[in-house]
């Protein structure tokens, strides 16, 4: 299981380095922070808490492997349509995108467009993510907060 | 000739799979998270791919350059990434729940124990 | 002991240093990659390093759960207060030009204040799930 984990975290970290390569530096930081930090951690003191064994598979995995297969080849059969890789044409360059560049610098000063959108012209979106992220926290607490040893808990010095 | 344009959607879809299989076809409910990152961070390549220009540099405007990559997938993505996190988080907090209330993390046993009581 | 020593002096070293690049990331978010949530991670992971070699306990007394938890709640409401303060002066929800006389000065400290709500809460949370996932103790039997 603690293979597992790592080499989550290493696929973290190549996928970060494949933003970088493809000029997203913002989210190849936000990716190797929270994917190679926060996920390896959290994952490790899982398998702490839990057990550290995997159990040996119980059934032969033919019908999951043809479902994979099956929806894999539906899905390179749809995009045989999409645009070419790095294509300046393609629909995804053409309406928002572009005005954000020429706009963002001369209405909010800020030359990180990425940031100027997050904060300012997408600013609903970052607010329901920070409200997600405080929900998760709070989710945390509820479940794993040893509420049952509220009153001893004061007493009893751990490390 | 669509292949050479066409390659990196395929990358993305053997990844895919790749994380779709691990979520289906194991039992041990962390693998089956860890699968689920896959599974999401092979989507936000999808993504990212889509924004790339071809000459482009990354999004923040400097003296002299002309071509940047569109910024609105990154932006996108930045959310998606720590929602993801989020949902992980609390992902393997139940785990940890299941374990102290089942004794294993394993499915098939979790789904006997629940048909026998 | 003497195994850990350096494993000790190290982390004291470092853990000044990751803090302040934590603040970097989230102040300079403007001119190069970085932000809020960037910055949140780089923090709280700074302070998990510091539970790790330190231990819980001390990492506790650093930083007390009433703090951590205050602190989650502190980086949303400043969030929404900046958009809630924009909606009574102007009519707008999360509309910055209005928070200072220039509309691109309003637009800077709008954002700052965001990014820094932004920062906060995601720092404490980091930290909350870490200490919460360190200190449970099962029903029976330990660790």
């Amino acid at each position: 299981m603690y293979a597992v984990v790592m080499l989550g975290s290493i696929y973290s970290l190549m996928a970060a380095a494949i933003f970088v390569i493809l000029d997203a530096v913002d989210v190849a930081f936000t990716e190797a922070a929270v994917g190679a930090g926060i996920s390896t951690i959290l994952g490790l003191g899982t398998i702490a808490l839990t057990t550290g064994e995997e159990k040996k598979p119980s059934h032969t995995k033919i019908l999951p492997l043809v479902v994979v297969c099956l929806t894999g080849a539906a899905l390179v059969y749809g995009t045989l349509d999409l645009a070419h890789y790095g294509d300046p044409n393609a629909p995804a360059q053409q309406h928002v995108g572009p005005d954000y560049l020429k706009e963002a610098p001369i209405k909010t000063g800020i030359p990180n467009v990425v940031t100027a959108i997050l904060a300012s012209y997408r600013g609903y979106d970052t607010l329901g993510e920070v409200t997600v992220i405080f929900t998760a926290g709070v989710g945390v607490i509820l479940l794993l907060g040893n509420w049952r040893n509220l009153g001893r808990r004061r007493e009893e010095d751990d490390g | 000739m669509a292949a050479v344009g066409l390659y990196n959607y395929w990358i993305v879809v053997f990844l895919m799979m790749a994380g779709f299989y691990i979520v289906i076809a194991h039992d041990n409910l962390v693998k089956k998270i860890v699968g689920l990152n896959v599974f999401q961070a092979s989507m936000f390549i999808l993504y990212i791919t889509f924004g790339k220009v071809q000459g482009g540099t990354a999004p923040i405007i400097a003296e002299g350059i002309t071509t940047y990559s569109n910024p609105l997938p990154h932006v996108l993505i930045l959310t998606a990434i720590v929602v993801g996190v989020a949902t992980t988080a609390l992902g393997l907090a139940l785990v940890v729940r299941i374990n102290e209330a089942y004794g294993t993390i394993e499915d098939d046993e979790i789904h006997v124990q629940d048909e026998e009581s | 002991m003497d195994s850990y020593l350096v494993l000790r002096v190290v982390a004291k070293l470092l853990m000044p240093f990751i803090l302040i690049y934590g603040l970097y990331v989230q102040f300079h978010g403007d001119f190069g990659p970085g932000g809020g949530f960037q910055a949140g991670v780089i923090f709280a992971s700074g302070f998990i390093l510091y539970a790790l070699i330190f231990g819980l306990k001390n990492a506790n007394r650093v930083l007390p759960r009433g703090i951590l938890r205050f602190g989650i709640a502190l980086g949303v409401l400043l969030f929404a207060g900046v958009g809630v303060y924009n909606l009574l002066v102007s009519g707008k929800y999360l509309d910055y030009s209005v928070m200072a006389q220039n509309s691109v000065h309003g637009q800077h400290l709008g954002i700052f204040l965001v990014e820094l709500g932004v920062g906060i809460t995601v720092a404490s949370v980091m930290i909350v799930v870490f200490f919460t996932f360190a200190g449970h103790r099962q029903a029976e039997g330990d660790d």
